[in-house]
């Protein structure tokens, strides 16, 4: 029997992460990732779970000790924000070639400088090659039910790999919302026991764990790391499609939202996929046949899917909540114009980088994103196709004010 | 019972010859020494820091390691210890494991006073039942002998040359073991390859069998970064504490006690002069009084500490 609740996004990992009682949670504060340990901290001093919490001096060392836990062959998570996982960097890359199924709660928040505690994607953009799975959820119930799948995703033997669960700070994190929780039990058997098979607390059966490799084996390890990263698509999906079975709620690689007959889409991740919903609704009232494609799986990316998505489209804004600095677009951007090189080369493609720093994103934003489109379609040009929305030249208005 | 070293180098190896430290260096040595201590049949996992020992020692696809062995990077080596121990804790509090293991972490001075303190003071302060071992040779010599907190004032290493503007370093060392004391763990130390190893040895047991964090901080002489022959290892360990540059103590409960006080304290200029780093002052006296005036001082300091 799944329950009803309203509970914050952060609030709902946290259950989330009781249910599944894994052996450690490592974790440092950090707004607005900070409830999440806090949260859990509270389920261990009262014995509602088994884990031991070590709460370490900084997220390097929070990735650190999970390293560690997940190589003595227990479950091991932990949560961070901005700062928190440019701090962990390095071990990330370690946590994935070292194929270690951790999983981490990424709540989203603008990287410094200037210091920001809003939300945008800049750290988890940052760690998109550090080789961990990352699942993006829109709300609350997604962030509840992605960091559940996460594990299984990691666990998988076909997979071994970390996993980020990232959504939106503040928008998700803090806010409360009506979501469906799943019995204890009944997470505790979706995920089932952790039972690696090689770890460092083997009586009779050691192991060395993080070598130095010469050039004659390297190559081959990050092949076989890729090739967790390539079956892990597939492990997504069946994980999603044993999800639905228990909760009749289905997620896939991303969700196509009124795209059957689109003829010009928004692509982008995370919340603002609510508030894009509302101005394809208010557009397909008017007849404009406007679609949103929002991604769930960033890493690996959907490529293929995508481009067949896109098929028949005539003009799509992808959405990028982070800057990048390559001077021509964002990182999803890059994903959907590279994909988009073996499919439909005619359609108008553009880039709007959007929602710094917790920089609002209203439906009229994405209305006038449609109009750009629309505009686009009419002259048969996505030039010029790098586009910022709703930043304006405050420091020029201010200086005109005498500010 | 009293340390016999012939008895104690009968037990099983736990570092497989093979590996590709330097002929005499001290770092296998201290390793070897300490993991001796070990009970024999006790589980234990051993971490590393980057550095010489971990390069040396597991260079896929062979590893010198008898026991669980883990490396993960250079800054991090106790808070990887400290994941692996909370979650021995947790298997040992779920029943899922019988047997009880011991957790012994490496790493040199780079990875202990430098890069690697702030992960280092976290995990003593926690409090996890855990060994660091330093083993200190006072610079960064996996990378080719750069100056670290713990290289003493003076020397020569490759980022701060004698020249003629510079003689070496121009600062003293960090006073590693007393910080870690002033952490108030239950067992800290200082040692060095002297007497057949056996106020390491007897260290390294008592901080592996005292419950919760424990440090022990090794003299660990570099042929290639101190400039000494190889057969000397043993000697220079010796000149080192005859000459009060590195003390023999240890720290239980906050009381400190002096483990050894040399009949006749030698100059420090022993100790220079064996060594090619302090080339460029031996020939400058008021510096080498200079360093003796320090020695003198620390070691004062600890013979007040430990009640002499």
């Amino acid at each position: 029997m799944a329950v009803r609740d309203k509970r914050s996004g952060n609030e709902a990992v946290g259950i989330a992460m009781r249910q599944m009682n894994p052996g450690v949670v490592a974790a440092f504060p950090i707004t607005p990732s900070t409830e999440v340990p806090q949260y859990f901290s509270g389920y261990a001093a009262n014995g509602e779970v088994d884990t031991e919490f070590v709460p370490v001096e900084s997220e390097h060392s929070a990735m650190s000790a999970c390293i560690g836990a997940s190589y003595a062959g227990v479950r091991a998570m932990t949560a961070t924000s901005s700062n928190g996982l440019a701090l962990m960097w390095e071990m990330l890359y370690i946590a994935s070639s070292d194929r270690l199924p951790i999983v981490m709660a990424v709540v989203n928040r603008a990287l410094s400088g200037p210091i920001s505690i809003h939300n945008d994607h800049a750290d988890s953009m940052g760690a998109r090659d550090a080789g961990w799975v990352q699942l993006y959820g829109e709300n609350n119930q997604e962030a509840y039910d992605n960091e559940i799948m996460a594990v299984c995703v990691a666990e998988h033997p076909d997979v071994e790999l970390p996993v980020m669960n990232c959504y939106d700070g503040f928008i998700t994190s803090h806010s409360v919302e009506n979501i469906e929780l799943l019995e204890d039990d009944a997470v505790r058997d979706f995920v089932g026991e952790y039972r690696p098979g090689h770890h460092l607390l083997n009586p009779g059966a050691p192991m060395s764990a993080g070598p130095l490799d010469m050039p004659g084996y390297y190559f081959e390890h990050k092949r076989s790391q890729a090739e967790g990263m390539i079956c892990a698509k597939k492990v997504i999906l069946e994980t999603a499609d044993r999800f639905y079975e228990l909760t009749g709620r289905r997620y896939g690689l991303f969700e196509a939202y009124q795209m059957d007959d689109a003829e010009m889409a928004v692509i982008l991740i995370g919340s603002s996929a609510g508030t894009a919903k509302e101005a394809v609704k208010r557009l397909r009232r008017e007849g404009v046949k406007a679609g949103l494609i929002k991604i769930r799986v960033f890493r690996p990316f959907p490529a293929e899917e995508i481009k067949e998505a896109l098929k028949g489209l005539r003009a799509v804004a992808v959405m990028d909540k982070s800057e990048g600095f390559s001077t021509h677009g964002g990182p999803l951007f890059h994903e959907v114009s590279s994909a988009l090189y073996y499919g439909d080369k005619d359609l108008l493609l553009c880039s709007y980088i959007y929602g710094l720093g917790g920089r609002d994103v209203r439906v009229e934003d994405i209305l006038q994103v449609f109009k750009s489109l629309s505009d686009d379609i009419a002259r048969g040009s996505a030039e010029p196709y790098c586009r910022y929305l709703g930043v304006t030249d405050k420091e020029k208005e201010e200086a005109a004010d005498g500010i | 019972m009293a340390y016999n070293m012939k008895n104690t180098v009968q037990k099983p190896e736990r570092l497989s010859p093979g590996h590709r430290m330097c002929a005499g260096c001290a770092a296998p040595v201290v390793v070897r020494t300490v993991l001796r201590a070990l009970e024999e049949g006790d589980e234990a996992v051993i971490t590393s820091a980057t550095g010489c020992l971990e390069v040396s020692t597991f260079i896929y696809p062979y590893t010198s390691w008898k026991d669980s062995f883990i490396h993960s990077a250079f800054e991090n080596a106790s808070a990887t210890t400290a994941g692996i121990e909370a979650a021995y804790r947790y298997k040992k509090k779920m029943g899922l494991l019988e047997k009880d293991y011991k957790f012994i972490t490496f790493g040199g001075d780079g990875g202990t006073y430098d890069i690697g303190l702030q992960s280092l003071s976290g995990a003593m302060e926690r409090g996890h039942d855990m060994v660091y071992v330093c083993y200190d040779n006072g610079a960064y010599m996996n990378t080719g002998i750069q100056r670290s907190s713990a290289t003493p004032r003076y020397a020569d290493t490759t980022t701060t040359p004698s020249g003629t503007q510079s003689l070496g370093k121009g600062q003293p060392r960090k006073d590693i073991t007393g910080i870690m004391a002033a952490h108030r763990i239950p067992y800290t130390a200082q040692s060095a390859l002297t007497a057949n190893m056996k106020d390491l040895y007897e260290k390294s047991q008592k901080a592996i069998y005292t419950q919760g964090p424990a440090f022990l901080n090794v003299l660990a002489p570099c042929p290639r970064g101190w400039r000494y022959d190889t057969p000397k290892l043993l000697e220079i360990s010796k000149i080192a504490v005859d000459t009060c540059y590195w003390p023999l103590f240890e720290v239980e409960g906050g009381v400190y006690t002096l483990n050894y006080q040399p009949k006749n304290k030698r100059p420090i200029s022993d100790w220079l002069e064996i060594q090619g780093r302090f080339r460029h002052i031996l020939k400058k006296p008021e510096i080498v009084e200079e360093i003796q005036k320090e020695v003198d001082e620390r070691w004062k300091e600890l013979l007040k500490l430990s009640g002499n």
